[in-house]
């Protein structure tokens, strides 16, 4: 076996546990998955169907867990994994699942379809499988501290141009506020609208917060990946940072899988609880809107709807905020068909966007949302995920849709009340 | 060998290793999940995972919506149609109940056969529509592997030599009679070893992935 077969096995079984033997003896074949993927719904292609993906993980449990699996090996009916294997399911595992999880909204045994994906990407990442892209992404967080390669002078820079275009000033390291703010690079590289929404808000609401030199981006490649060691570090300079400066509350940028990294996996990362919270943006500005700190004045006028980023909805249980904050600016916004947690996914999360062998598949799984979007025949889109952002206005570009896209947040702000 | 000594074989010796297998293979089943263990969650919570846990067991008996339904109406319905007649069959017919009352000494009352009756055949038919799903659907096409036609095979003959022993169709009834045991101790012994273990462990999935959810504040 070689080093790298060995390596990757290995990964898989660390991470099988009880819930994943439990969906494998499950699983009945039925195909309902399929029907729940847009990477199948959208091309048709069977082998898109989100359980034969996790077929490597599968076969592992197989033949080191369970004795008719031991006694098929032995006897030589069971293909033990090879290290092609591997490769051939880098398309499957990688390009063609951003983690949205609707799969396992369908399942009818009830498995947790993306929860093994998350893992079978550990032994992908350990057997050095991972996409250059994801790679890519994920060493630069680590060196540079951010995914795009995005510096501290970059976000200090943007800071200076907020702080000139509001007259407000943008704090950074101050110990005891009451917020720690993440920014995620893209906010930081292509819509600086956030940084300045952030700066406004929270003066109007009087809250103390900050941003940390030492930690500003939450977004987390180790995660896409499937690389719990490169997740951990990236984690732990967030929880490093929020410590020392004594914050109560760390808040999630608009990125569904930096909420998904902080929130959820985070403390099993670094496998203690965390002395914080952690809140996404919206979640934030929610609970000010019910405190009565989020005043706003006037309403969008033109027709607007919602797009639910997965890691908020389905796998972070943030649904009905956004909509109570579309309701306090938007007079005439509608909902998607499926919307909120069974929401399809813009087709580039889960690392899907930093893959540039995945960009011909993302674009065709657009096509699932620009027939929800063509449906409603809405005058723009609002969501909360900068990397959704990114791929709808790609996406609607690509198919030649003209549609606004905006961020939640930002359009809170434009309506926040003038200081008098 | 005649009828009547076979069927003395199926009802003895062979029905009892067969239910040795099927009852080892389970508890051995089990106990290969149950080992592997699940580490604890040091996330705070958003919501009751216990909570999540047991809704998800029962939500999951339904299609996750009207939307979710209908992309998939075929599988969806032919499963209900053939899940149903099979428990009908299965549990509601009175020599079963019987059989059940004189070796667990549990009974409950069971449904008329002509009912029962109707019931099997309409689980006939259902089971080689899905059959012919499989065969032809381009995702179920390309899932398939032995084991699913397997599966299909030992589900769909109890179901076929009950329905001839019944009618006192072809064979001798007491070779129908054998072989309709027969092929229920086949089903025992594959069972433990192949997806029918998801009649089980489905409740063990489920429960799972709504504790998961409902720990996230999601109802799943």
């Amino acid at each position: 076996m070689s080093a790298t077969l060995e390596r990757g096995i290995n990964a898989f079984k660390e991470h099988l546990d009880a819930p994943i033997a439990s969906f494998f003896s499950s699983c009945v074949h039925c195909g309902l998955c399929a029907d729940a993927c847009l990477f199948y719904t959208e091309t048709g292609d069977p082998q898109y169907t989100p359980i034969h993906k996790l077929e490597p993980l599968r076969r592992v449990w197989e033949q080191e867990y369970t004795l008719w699996g031991l006694f098929k090996k032995a006897i030589g009916l069971a293909r033990p994994l090879t290290d092609k294997d591997l490769e051939d399911w880098v398309p499957l595992l990688y390009n063609s699942c951003t983690l949205c999880g609707r799969c396992s909204m369908v399942c009818p045994v009830g498995n947790d379809l993306v929860y093994m994906i998350r893992k079978a990407r550990e032994g992908m990442s350990a057997s050095g499988n991972a996409p250059e892209g994801v790679k890519g992404a994920a060493k630069r967080t680590i060196e540079i501290g951010s995914p795009m390669g995005v510096r501290l002078p970059a976000l200090k820079a943007q800071a200076k141009h907020v702080e000139k275009d509001t007259g407000l000033s943008v704090p950074f390291d101050q110990e005891g506020v009451e917020y720690l703010v993440m920014m995620s690079s893209m906010e930081i590289m292509n819509y600086p609208e956030y940084l300045e929404a952030i700066v406004r808000i929270f003066h109007q609401a009087g809250k103390s917060w900050t941003l940390s030199s030492e930690a500003f981006e939450a977004t987390n490649a180790g995660i896409q990946i499937g690389s719990s060691d490169i997740a951990r570090d990236i984690v732990s300079r967030i929880v490093t940072a929020a410590e020392k400066l004594k914050v109560k509350t760390v808040i999630s940028p608009e990125c569904g899988h930096a909420y998904t990294a902080l929130r959820w996996e985070g403390a099993n990362l670094i496998k203690r609880p965390f002395t914080f919270q952690v809140q996404h943006i919206i979640e934030v500005l929610d609970e000010l809107r019910e405190q009565g700190l989020l005043k706003t004045e006037g309403m969008e006028e033109e027709k607007l709807t919602f797009h639910d980023p997965c890691q908020l909805v389905r796998r972070g249980g943030v649904i009905q905020q956004p909509r109570n904050l579309m309701n306090l600016v938007a007079s005439h916004f509608v909902e998607m068909n499926d919307s909120g947690k069974m929401n399809w996914c813009c087709g580039a999360g889960g690392g899907v966007s930093a893959n540039e062998d995945a960009d011909e598949i993302k674009m065709k799984a657009f096509n699932r949302k620009k027939e929800q979007l063509e449906e409603l025949k809405v005058d723009g889109l609002v969501t909360a995920c900068a990397n959704c952002r990114i791929q709808l206005e790609e996406g609607m570009e690509e198919y030649e849709m003209e549609l606004p896209v905006y961020g939640l947040t930002e359009m809170l702000a434009e309506h926040l009340v003038k200081d008098k | 060998m005649s009828g009547a000594e076979f069927l003395l074989w199926v009802r003895g010796p062979a029905f009892d290793m067969a239910m040795a297998i099927f009852l080892f293979g389970l508890l051995l089943r089990f106990l290969e999940i149950f080992l592997l263990g699940r580490k604890t969650d040091l996330s705070v919570a958003r919501g009751n995972a216990m909570a999540g846990g047991v809704r998800t067991m029962f939500t999951r008996f339904l299609p996750a919506d009207k939307n979710s339904f209908q992309r998939s109406a075929f599988t969806i319905v032919a499963g209900y149609v053939f899940h149903i007649g099979l428990l009908v069959a299965l549990f509601l017919f009175v020599p079963h109940i019987e059989l059940i009352k004189a070796t667990v000494g549990i009974g409950w009352p069971g449904l008329p056969t002509p009912i029962v009756d109707f019931f099997t055949a309409m689980t006939l038919i259902a089971l080689i529509a899905v059959l012919f799903h499989r065969l032809t659907h381009p995702v179920l096409k390309f899932l398939s592997t032995g084991e699913d036609y397997l599966v299909w095979a030992v589900t769909f003959i109890p179901l076929l030599t009950g329905y001839m022993a019944y009618h006192h169709l072809f064979f001798e009834y007491a070779w129908l009679l054998g072989m309709h045991i027969l092929s229920v101790e086949i089903l025992l012994i594959v069972f433990p070893f192949t997806k029918l273990m998801h009649t089980f462990t489905l409740f063990l999935s489920r429960w799972y992935q709504g504790a998961m959810a409902g720990h996230k504040g999601v109802q799943s």
